[in-house]
């Protein structure tokens, strides 16, 4: 269909560089697509990765491979990854830089005016193409770009300052529309179509202070869970290692900046020492001189180790008691590199000059793990391209017929941590490839929504009307903010780096408590103009949901297996949980029920994940199929 | 009582409501370190109190990524526009030397409530501007254009517009009763007609500048490159396309395509 007339309606919810990519492609294909956005889509949260994206295109001459890529990313991973979606998205990294260059990304350059490339954590490799350290706020401009030309064609609308609320669901189960509030004045509308895209990125406001932007309340996903969703690998929490302290937010220092040569360290103490993790008990450096703790006890991968092991180092360092005046933070030094270094990530400097005052060029910044990224979100699905039923199942889709979900919010490409620089991609290359799936799942239905009766919209909004109604007439003593908070203490304290089981089931008990509570608040604001508490009181609910989730999955793995660490589990145990993690909401229950299915591990076999001397690889990938087609 | 504020609390003085029916409200905070206009309202939310003891509704703000690569937050503090993350209070009460950090809401656009205006116009400005690379699909065909470090890093810093206001607010030819399509709008022209594919479309771009408006409404004053975030030398900006403008009139005249 050529562009101009509108085609078959879908609705993406989510106006990041997932839910961009996938209007961008849907618009392509010919259908008519409304996004969703609870902000201009231009401020989502994609505008905070700052240092690149990976696609390994060798131009460094280190016979660097999209295989080589994929085993770092499944290794990265700690094997959690289902492998034919992580090998794909490998391979089509390298077309989707191009693509984003033809876009006009302004990608950094080597003198000649080829794309550069850095190193980025977990790998040996150059392969992160960069621009300077906004390379998400860049990338998601130039898809802005693309997807503003379909919008002047006509074949894209957008919904921005309006909130997803609720899936219309048809009597076969499947997705034909949503129940959007409009932020600006309370008002309820539903919008109709035959699929729905959610990328809706990550859930970082559970835990309140994290690298995430206040977008990320995973309100989206946890409304879909508690509709029958099912919600995968929630345990799994990313916490980088380098953040900036401080009240409102903790602000990523980019893994970039240790690409380009930054390095950790505090002052060392030789009457202390530390079990590195080759066996050996070290002292803790030279009383006196700065200790490079990740530079010694990883040696061959330094400061650039995955980010679920740095972030764990510099925590058992601060419990040491090495941390700067005793306190939990460290140093993160880049005074020492020359000026032309500093300047390629000179954005992330700003960003510490600004809110610190302190001048990064001059003196080591201060920092601290925090709260950055989810590996897990909605189950979907991803037939290989060999697999027999291949073309009757959708890639992207989740358990709900119709029902689509993209980008951080979805589970599928990072395992058990993700490695940096692969989040905009998976991003972009979920996108794309919901954008092919879904014009396949259309051709699929027997009728459109218009032939369908029309009783389940009304049905879905009656029930958000009552929702509505119920919140901002509840008139109890607790205050919606005071409880996030709450929550926020318990999951940032027990359900972050380290874990143990007591504790989990407390917090699993402590959340429900919460839950009862909630029920009992007063909103401080009932009016119906950008009533903002409203909004929050409204997301709060499946937020707990989620909470319950990341908790309870917590609890139940008794393995140490990427950035889930419980201590008195020490090891992976592939025998009992190379499996995914599967939630699925039961309203006569009062937790999420817990199932698991196994890893799809055809293409590797899982190997002892060893970052201190292992050497450059060369992995052998089985059964890989012969009629891989590409989204790009 | 709140006659004398603590050394360690200072007001935050905020000009909030609904069009018809603004008025100043002040809250008394405590003072803490790394405390920011966001982090501010943050606590403005979860207890509502101001100054006269009296419980009264939240204050609306707008928000996203606090650390000022989103332009959400953009508003008026102490008088200049900017964003709220990165305005730190300590440095706030340093500058003025009183206890008061004043915010309001940008006066150039429509006003939605309190601090929240819709800046829906500077994205219509990128649509009538073709504000983007016009690119033949989404599939792999290919690197683009080799590109000069140089010129990569002359696109970035101009790619790095938030359309987050602060040059519009503080313009003064800039108002209600003017159709100034404002500078972030023609140093996004810049911005494409000086990609090498971009540029395909400069003539077209140029064209938009050139109506009521457009360039020419610039009054040269130069408030926008000093207060934007982002430091885009954006009266660069509207020289250079002040000029492609007139070049483009006789091109016009002339009747030929530009064949460079």
């Amino acid at each position: 269909m050529s562009p101009g007339k509108k085609g078959k309606e879908v609705i993406v919810v989510g106006g990041g560089l997932a839910g961009l990519s996938a209007a961008m492609k849907l618009a392509e294909r010919g259908c008519h697509v409304k996004i969703i956005s609870v902000t201009k889509v231009k401020r989502s949260h994609s505008v905070c990765a700052q240092g690149g994206i990976n696609a390994a295109m060798n131009l460094k001459n280190e016979d660097d491979s999209p295989y080589l890529h994929a085993y770092d990313t499944m290794k990265g991973g700690d094997f959690l990854a289902d492998q034919p979606p992580v090998l794909e998205m490998c391979l089509a990294a390298p077309g989707i830089i191009r693509m984003m260059d033809r876009f006009g990304c302004p990608f950094n350059r080597t003198p000649e005016g080829n794309i550069d490339f850095r190193r980025f954590g977990g790998t040996l490799y150059h392969r992160t193409a960069f621009c300077s350290a906004s390379t998400g706020q860049q990338l998601l401009y130039a898809l802005d770009e693309q997807v503003r030309r379909y919008e002047v064609l006509g074949q894209v609308e957008k919904y921005e300052n309006h909130e997803f609320m609720r899936l219309v669901i048809d009597e076969e189960g499947r997705a034909r529309g949503i129940v959007v509030m409009d932020l600006f004045n309370l008002k309820l509308d539903v919008l109709k179509a035959d699929a729905v895209i959610f990328g809706t990125g990550g859930p970082g406001l559970i835990f309140k202070k994290s690298t995430n932007s206040t977008f990320c309340t995973g309100a989206s996903n946890g409304r879909l869970y508690m509709q029958g969703m099912r919600y995968a690998n929630g345990e799994f929490i990313q916490i980088h290692p380098t953040a900036i302290p401080a009240e409102d937010k903790l602000r990523l220092i980019s893994e970039s900046v240790r690409g380009e040569g930054g390095r950790i360290w505090v002052y060392g103490d030789s009457s202390k020492s530390i079990l590195a993790p080759d066996g050996r008990t070290i002292p803790c450096g030279v009383t006196g001189q700065p200790w490079y703790f990740l530079e010694e006890m990883y040696p061959l991968f330094g400061n650039l180790v995955p980010r679920d092991i740095g972030a764990r180092e510099v925590l058992r360092v601060c419990e040491l008691g090495l941390g700067i005046d005793g306190q939990m933070q460290v140093y993160l030094d880049v005074s020492h590199l020359p000026e032309h270094i500093q300047h390629k990530v000179e954005s992330v400097l700003q960003i510490y000059r600004k809110f610190t005052g302190e001048d990064p060029k001059k003196v080591p910044m201060r920092i601290f793990p925090a709260v950055h990224y989810s590996m897990g979100g909605a189950w979907v699905d991803w037939p290989a391209a060999d697999d027999p039923d291949r073309w009757e199942r959708f890639r992207q889709m989740t358990n709900i017929p119709g029902c689509f979900n993209i980008g951080e919010s979805e589970f599928q490409y990072h395992g058990a941590n993700r490695l940096g620089a692969n989040s905009l991609l998976s991003c972009i290359f979920g996108g794309l490839t919901a954008g092919n799936e879904i014009p396949r799942y259309l051709e699929t239905l027997k009728e459109s929504y218009g032939n369908l009766p029309s009783k389940m919209f009304s049905e879905a909004m009656a029930a958000e009307e009552s929702l509505k109604h119920d919140l901002l007439s509840r008139s109890g003593k607790e205050n919606v903010h005071k409880l996030h908070d709450e929550l926020a203490y318990l999951m940032v304290q027990n359900v972050t780096v380290k874990r143990d089981n007591e504790t989990l089931q407390k917090t699993l008990e402590e959340i429900k408590k919460i839950r009862e509570r909630y029920r009992d608040i007063r909103l401080d604001d009932t009016g119906s103009i950008l009533n903002q508490t409203y909004a929050f009181a409204n997301q709060f609910g499946p937020m707990l949901e989620l909470a319950l989730v990341i908790t309870k999955g917590a609890l139940l793995r008794n393995e140490f297996r990427g950035a889930h660490y419980k201590p008195e589990f020490p090891t992976r145990d592939d025998e009992h949980w190379l499996k995914t993690t599967l939630a699925t909401y039961d309203a006569k229950k009062d937790e999420p029920v817990i199932s698991y299915v196994p890893v799809d591990t055809r293409h590797l076999k899982p190997s002892a994940r060893d970052y201190t001397k292992a050497k450059k690889v060369v992995p052998h990938f089985e059964n890989v199929p012969t009629n891989i087609q590409l989204p790009v | 009582m709140a006659d004398k504020p603590a050394l360690k609390t200072f007001v935050l003085k905020i000009y909030r409501g609904v069009t018809g029916n603004q008025y100043w409200e002040e809250f008394e905070l405590e003072r803490k370190p790394t405390y920011n206009i966001t982090a501010a309202l943050m606590d403005v939310q979860k207890s509502p109190i101001n100054r006269k003891r009296e419980r009264v509704t939240p204050v609306a703000w707008e928000q996203g990524c606090l650390e000022e690569v989103c332009g959400s937050c953009s508003m008026l503090i102490n008088g200049r526009p900017r964003q709220g993350c990165t305005a730190l209070i300590d440095q706030l009460l340093k500058a003025t030397g009183t206890n008061t950090v004043t915010i309001a809401p940008f006066t150039k656009f429509p006003l939605i409530k309190d601090l929240v205006v819709d800046r829906t116009s500077m994205f219509e400005s990128l649509k009538r501007i073709r504000a983007w690379v016009d690119a033949d699909d989404s599939y792999d065909r290919g690197f683009g254009p080799k590109m000069s470090p140089k010129v990569q890093e002359a696109l970035y810093v101009l790619s790095t517009c938030m359309t987050c206001g602060c040059c519009s607010e503080a313009c003064p030819q800039t108002n209600a009763r003017s159709k100034f399509i404002g500078p972030a709008a023609i140093s996004q022209v810049r911005l494409f007609n000086s990609h090498p594919v971009g540029k395909v479309m400069a003539p077209e771009r140029l064209h938009v500048l050139m109506e009521e408006g457009g360039v020419s409404d610039c009054g040269n004053a130069q408030n926008c490159a000093a207060v934007c975030p982002k430091e885009i030398p954006l009266t660069e900006s509207i020289a250079l396309m002040g000029r492609a403008v007139v070049k483009q009139a006789l091109k016009d005249m002339v009747g030929l395509p530009d064949a460079e």
